[in-house]
């Protein structure tokens, strides 16, 4: 997180030799939300792999699913925690640090939150105690309904939020009413031009990260040798989840992509690192280079000729925008997108040559002992979320100088605090989260590390005082040598 | 005459809020008790109580946020930047007590003390600074153009200060009172004990800022003092009085359920009386619901939504917390 922070730091023309109140509070939104998006996207994908775990178990019976399923829940409470008071900070900074925008756009803004909490977040944490703690409390298929739920839930809530962020950067179905926005056309509003491909791409990224972490689970018990047939499963499954996925991600993206030119040509512009309109002449693809912002050219570039306009135009010599194009003051920086998009696009890569790899290992069964694969597998773990993430810099720096894309720049849209104020909230938050959500990481590792237990759910556990008692979800091994090792102590 | 979204958006906001406090309230007041009780049976016992509701208890909080923005954006944007430190606080203790719900049970011995910490200060800062961020905003937000024109420190002060205390204590009762009803042996006589205590605190907070806001704020004065207010508001507080004795009478004689149904009672009273003197007025003591409202398109889109929606969210509640119902013993729970 350290990165994302330097990041967010490189990314920043500071406005003097100190950061601006400006400059904080954007650092400060970049961070908090940057931690709030690991969680949620794991949590989507989690939400959706356990409903799926048990429909297989309430159809088949194999108690290996269950097996699953107890223990990827108990990663996804974590998970689902962290997520829940990230995304409570989040709900409130708009008005603490962007009140200037909230009173501008709020009149949008605040419906469709208001509609994630009615629609989403109340069914996630209504359903979620049941889900959890309700194994023995309710029959299996009001449980299964409870997993479903919590499931729909989570995809709700990007819907609403997404629409919410597409308005944000392709705005339509609205006046200025008084220099603030009054919605006109809901459905305009909702269905603006970036919505559906900015929901299919996150939603994938979702369980392409999710995939990812799974996978690398299963790889990282295999190479100890922890070798059993419910690690094998989940191992299997999150392949197959990323084969159907990643290349899927792909084709989006180019969609993604092409509506961008149409809606955004500056931030495309920015993205491809181009500073000349080569006209009908054919536009070249910089695979790399170095974008300068204040010489007004990207150096040091390797560049396929025409491929640029192959790419985004479908043909050979089709124009594309570039950054001269726009006046100095409208142009977002180049430097950071350039190159936070080459991550994402190369990482996706990446996860389809990993995701064809598994489907050819497993034609003569070498899927489960092929130690470099496996490897391939473990270091992948992050590479969903590190993708995840760059793609949002793209987007949101991308959008810079604006807030809302041509409506609201973003130095009129924050809060009239002064450095003193905003660099003590924000040293409280990074030191918070450090601790927090670092141990938090630490104790899903934990949880990861123990494994699947087998029947696990079949034991009934010692319990209170005196009486033996079956619990409402049954004791994991991590937690049980805990508790022992408490007993021992007289805990 | 014809609808008035305002006015039903100030009343689906302050229903919001009245179940946050409520709700959130009991589960933030065990993390408020957690010091009387240092034997790790007992402390799992106690969250084990609130586990799997809390998250939807808090979901009331992110509702009045969204709603105001939805409904009220310029008193969004003006009261939150106004108590931003306050605010960001009480966030930073929410993200504590709600990670430690799940980080308590699985951290090992050596590091469980540290979340116990964590869960009551959490508790503890969150309740505070909420109780410290109401008293400033019942204090009047002062505004020029459509901003906060006030000093971002400008919170400290007696009043928000103190009423920080009484929502400490407000909150302890509503958790001691729930412990009553979830918890049997040992632990529920100790619970009872304290709850009674709390209960003379919450009075006297009652009292005190019944009297110290139309001291200093006239308006308030007038608005409960001049005939026929006078006669119409009188209930509240004589039934504050009877609520308060029945409390005492079930405490001392073993009802389980009555002390929590009367903490709620006394909370929605309290809740009332600052409602009275607030009224129409949703940045005190300068703009009214009307001036901060939403254009009626946002309004009247997110009421369709609030109108279908929250009844059915309270019927699945209502299951979920059915669905848990009974006392709490030691041994149950997940984990
Ligand atoms: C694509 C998905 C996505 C994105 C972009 C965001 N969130 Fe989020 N959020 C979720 C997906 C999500 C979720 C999956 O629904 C979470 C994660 C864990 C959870 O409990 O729900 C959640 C939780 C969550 C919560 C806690 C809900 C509760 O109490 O149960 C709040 C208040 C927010 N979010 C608010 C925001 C705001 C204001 C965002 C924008 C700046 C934001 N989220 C971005
Ligand atoms: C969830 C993934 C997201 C990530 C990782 C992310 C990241 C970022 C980053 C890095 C910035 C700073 C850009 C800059 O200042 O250079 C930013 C700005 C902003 N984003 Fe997002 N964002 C996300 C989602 C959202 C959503 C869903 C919304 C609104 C509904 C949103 C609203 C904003 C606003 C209001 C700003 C302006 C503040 C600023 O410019 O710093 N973001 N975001
Ligand atoms: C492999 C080919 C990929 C292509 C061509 C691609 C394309 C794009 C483009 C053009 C954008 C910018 C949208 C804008 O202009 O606002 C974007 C954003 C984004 N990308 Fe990708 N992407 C790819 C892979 C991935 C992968 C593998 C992930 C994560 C697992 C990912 C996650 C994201 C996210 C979260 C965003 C920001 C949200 C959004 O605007 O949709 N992308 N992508």
């Amino acid at each position: 997180m350290t990165a994302v922070l330097a990041l967010l730091l490189a990314g920043r023309t500071l406005h003097g030799p100190l950061p601006s109140a400006l400059d904080l509070a954007r650092i400060q939104f970049g961070f908090t939300i940057s931690f709030h998006i690991i969680f949620p996207a794991i949590t989507i994908g989690l939400a959706s792999f356990l409903a799926v775990l048990e429909a297989c178990w309430l159809r088949t019976h194999n108690a290996l699913y269950r097996d699953l399923y107890h223990f990827w829940s108990k990663i996804f409470a974590v998970n689902f925690g962290m997520g829940v008071v990230s995304g409570l900070v989040m709900a409130y900074q708009f008005g603490t640090n962007w009140s200037a925008f909230s009173d501008f756009a709020g009149s949008i803004t605040g419906p469709l939150l208001a509609y994630e909490v009615l629609t989403a977040f109340f069914l996630e944490a209504g359903f979620l105690g049941v889900m959890l703690f309700g194994w023995r409390r309710v029959g299996p298929h009001l449980h299964f309904a409870s997993t479903v739920l919590v499931a729909l839930g989570t995809l709700v809530s990007a819907t609403w939020i997404l629409a919410s962020n597409s308005w944000m950067q392709t705005p339509q179905g609205h006046a200025i009413v008084d220099g603030r926005v009054v919605p006109v056309d809901w459905f305009a509003v909702i269905f603006n031009p970036s919505f559906p491909y900015r929901l299919a791409h996150m939603g994938i990224a979702a369980f392409v990260a999710t995939a990812l972490f799974v996978a690398a689970s299963g790889a990282w018990h295999l190479l100890r040798g922890n070798d059993n047939a419910a690690i094998r499963k989940m191992f299997s499954m999150s392949l197959w989840m990323l084969l159907a996925a990643a290349p899927l991600q792909a084709f989006v993206g180019d969609l993604h992509g092409l509506n961008t030119l149409e809606h955004q040509p500056a931030k495309l512009a920015a993205i491809e690192g181009h500073w000349d309109n080569h006209g009908t002449d054919g536009t070249p693809l910089i695979l790399f280079g170095m974008p300068d912002m204040a010489n007004e050219e990207t150096r040091y570039r390797i560049e396929v000729p025409h491929l640029g306009s192959l790419l985004l135009t479908h043909t050979f010599d089709g124009a594309v925008p570039a950054l001269k194009d726009f006046a100095p003051e409208d142009r977002p920086n180049a430097a950071v997108v350039f190159w936070s998009f080459r991550l994402m696009v190369g990482l996706g890569l990446l996860m389809i040559a990993l995701a064809v790899t598994a489907l050819w290992l497993r034609r003569g069964d070498r899927l489960w002992d092929s130690r470099p694969f496996l490897r391939c597998a473990l270091w992948m773990g992050p590479a969903g979320i590190v993708a995840l993430l760059a793609g949002w810099y793209t987007t949101e720096i991308g959008r810079q100088p604006w807030t809302v894309y041509g409506l609201l720049r973003t130095a009129d849209a924050v809060s009239a605090h002064g450095p003193a104020e905003l660099s003590v909230t924000l040293l409280a938050f990074v030191l918070v989260y450090c601790v927090v959500f670092g141990s938090g990481i630490v104790y899903m590792m934990r949880l990861i590390r123990v494994g699947p237990v087998l029947r696990e759910g079949e034991h009934p556990v010692q319990g209170g005082p005196g009486r033996p008692r079956t619990p409402m979800r049954p004791l994991s091994a991590a937690e049980r040598r805990n508790t022992d090792r408490d007993l021992e102590q007289g805990g | 005459m014809g609808i008035d979204l305002a006015v039903i958006w100030a009343v689906i906001i302050l229903f919001g809020v009245m179940m946050y406090v409520v709700m959130d309230g009991f589960d933030l007041g065990i993390g408020l008790l957690y010091p009387f009780f240092p034997a790790k049976a007992e402390r799992d016992v106690m969250m084990n109580t609130v586990a799997p509701v809390w998250d939807g208890n808090e979901t009331w909080l992110v509702l009045g946020g969204a709603g105001l923005l939805a409904a009220f954006p310029l008193a969004y944007s003006v009261v939150l930047s106004a108590l931003a430190l306050p605010l960001i606080a009480m966030l930073i203790g929410l993200v504590f007590r709600g990670v430690a719900f799940e980080f308590r049970f699985k951290a090992n011995a050596r590091e469980r003390p540290f979340w116990d910490r964590a869960f009551t200060w959490g508790s503890f800062t969150a309740t505070y600074f909420q109780g410290v961020a109401l008293g400033a905003y019942l204090d009047g937000i002062p505004v020029r153009g459509r901003a906060f024109a006030g000093h971002p420190l400008d919170w400290i002060a007696p009043f928000p200060l103190f009423v920080g205390a009484g929502l400490v204590a407000t909150y302890a009762l509503l958790g001691s009172t729930w412990l009553v009803m979830k918890t049997d042996g040992p632990l529920q006589q100790r619970v009872r004990a304290i709850a009674g205590y709390l209960t003379w605190a919450v009075l006297g907070a009652i009292a005190i800022v019944s009297l110290w806001t139309p001291l200093t704020h006239p308006d308030v004065a007038a608005r409960w003092f001049r005939f026929p207010n006078v006669v119409l508001f009188a209930p509240v507080p004589l039934l504050v009085g009877a609520v308060a004795w029945l409390m005492f009478r079930a405490l001392k004689h073993g009802g389980d359920t009555m002390p929590f149904l009367c903490a709620l009672a006394l909370v929605f009273l309290g809740y009332t009386g600052l409602f009275i003197s607030l009224w129409p007025n949703v940045i005190p003591s300068s703009v009214t619901l009307w001036q901060a409202s939403a254009p009626p398109q946002s309004q009247g889109f997110a009421l369709v939504g609030a109108l279908a929606i929250i009844p059915v969210i309270l019927m699945y509640t209502a299951w979920s917390y059915y669905v848990f119902r009974g006392k709490v013993r030691h041994g149950e729970g997940y984990h």
